[in-house]
């Protein structure tokens, strides 16, 4: 029993335990918040002010639009930021969305859509949280699923009032496919 | 030994989503006052599900939150000050009562409930006809419409719209804001209740901030053949 014991415990006054931490104590603040900086500089990626996008937008890391978006943005399970200068003309899915530029289209998340002041979104929201600052200009309907309540509801809900709705005849469709992928 | 606490779970969420609301909207000042139609208002929807509700108010971020926790509704912001504003600053007032007829692009009988809030206090009758009527036309059968009406004479009050921020179910926080017309004079019930009609008043309730609160609901598409069926034997 005894011996067991001790052959599990480090053998040898000569392994330097105290001093490894002693080592890293000295980088330990700076090396870690360095290496966060990096990761994060790493994650998440800026659409520029100047920079135009036509088309679909598909992406796996936060992204942070600036710039102006046509057609499509799907960022599934990450979060998208829609900067003071973006301007986007698309459909959205994402993790979370988060709106202080200007958004026309629908947004559909899966956990949280944020405008702030002054935002804007025209067009229709799903996500199971919403929220709207005083200031922010919105324009369109929220459908917040009840926790626990099917998903396949939404679908059998008329989707002729919205306006996005009527103007893209597919975002319905579209949606719906969204609601059931989550 | 057992301490009860004076505060029930609900004030203490009410209390909280009320801090929320004053932090993220700056309104901390407002009065908050009592409602007893609002709790009646949800009470009625609770039991469709994912109702359709219609709001023809200004967008208020925490109301959005609140139906959607409560009722897991779609939510509808149609903001029917904004075109009365617009209507007054263009000097085209006379022609708001053609421009509500066609405003709202809902089908017939597709919404379950809509939050009128006191939209009726700032247009004339002519006008609040106009409204009422594409209201009902909206309106599903079995369907709630909760609406405010001031009781007294609108004497020198200010060019001020309210913003209601529903704290519970039993208070509204009064938040006002600049409006580009001041308050009308106060309907009467006959007239109110003519403008709506078929719908019937399910409850009413005058409080006393001079406020009437007046639940709508629209007879169910069954009682209207039961009774069309009767008259017909």
């Amino acid at each position: 029993m005894w011996k067991r014991d001790e052959a599990v415990k480090p053998t040898g006054p000569a392994t330097p335990a105290p001093a490894a931490p002693a080592q890293t104590q000295a980088s330990a603040p700076a090396q870690p918040e360095a290496r966060r900086q990096q990761m994060m500089e790493r994650d998440v990626v800026n659409i520029g002010k100047s920079v135009v996008i036509k088309g679909e937008l598909n992406g796996s890391e936060d992204l942070t639009v600036e710039g102006h978006v046509e057609g499509k943005i799907e960022l599934r399970d990450h979060v998208l930021t829609i900067g003071p200068n973006g301007k986007i003309k698309a459909q959205v899915f994402a993790k979370a969305v988060i709106v202080l530029g200007e958004v026309n289209g629908n947004v559909t998340a899966s956990e949280k859509v944020d405008i702030r002041d002054g935002g804007s979104v025209d067009g229709d929201i799903i996500s199971p949280r919403v929220a709207i600052a005083e200031g922010a200009h919105f324009r369109g309907s929220v459908d917040m699923q009840r926790k626990g309540q099917p998903q396949g509801q939404t679908q059998q809900q008329p989707q002729q009032q919205s306006r996005a709705t009527q103007q893209q005849p597919q975002t319905a469709s579209v949606a719906a496919q969204a609601a059931a992928a989550h | 030994m057992v301490y009860h606490s004076p505060l029930s779970l609900s004030d203490l969420f009410s209390r909280k989503r009320k801090d929320e609301a004053d932090a993220a909207d700056g309104g901390g000042d407002s009065p908050v006052y009592p409602t007893r139609a609002l709790g009646k208002f949800l009470s009625s929807l609770n039991t469709i599900p994912q109702p359709l509700l219609l709001d023809l108010g200004p967008v208020v971020g925490t109301n959005v939150t609140f139906f959607g926790e409560e009722l897991g509704c779609k939510f509808l912001v149609e903001n029917v000050f904004k075109d009365i504003d617009r209507h007054v600053t263009e000097g085209k007032l006379d022609e708001l009562a053609a421009f509500l007829a066609k405003r709202f692009p809902q089908g017939d009988a597709s919404v379950d409930g809509i939050l009128c809030w006191d939209i009726f206090d700032y247009v004339d009758y002519k006008v609040a006809q106009a409204l009422a009527r594409e209201l009902v036309r909206i309106l599903r059968p079995d369907g709630a419409l909760l609406a405010q009406f001031s009781t007294t004479e609108p004497k020198n009050a200010p060019s001020a719209y309210t913003k209601y921020v529903v704290v519970d179910r039993q208070n509204l926080q009064y938040r006002p804001y600049p409006a580009a017309r001041p308050r009308q004079r106060p309907l009467v019930n006959r007239d109110i209740q003519r403008m709506f009609e078929p719908l019937r008043i399910a409850e009413q309730f005058l409080l006393k901030n001079n406020l009437r609160e007046v639940l709508f609901r629209k007879p169910p598409a069954a009682a209207k053949i039961e009774a069309s069926n009767s008259a017909a034997d």
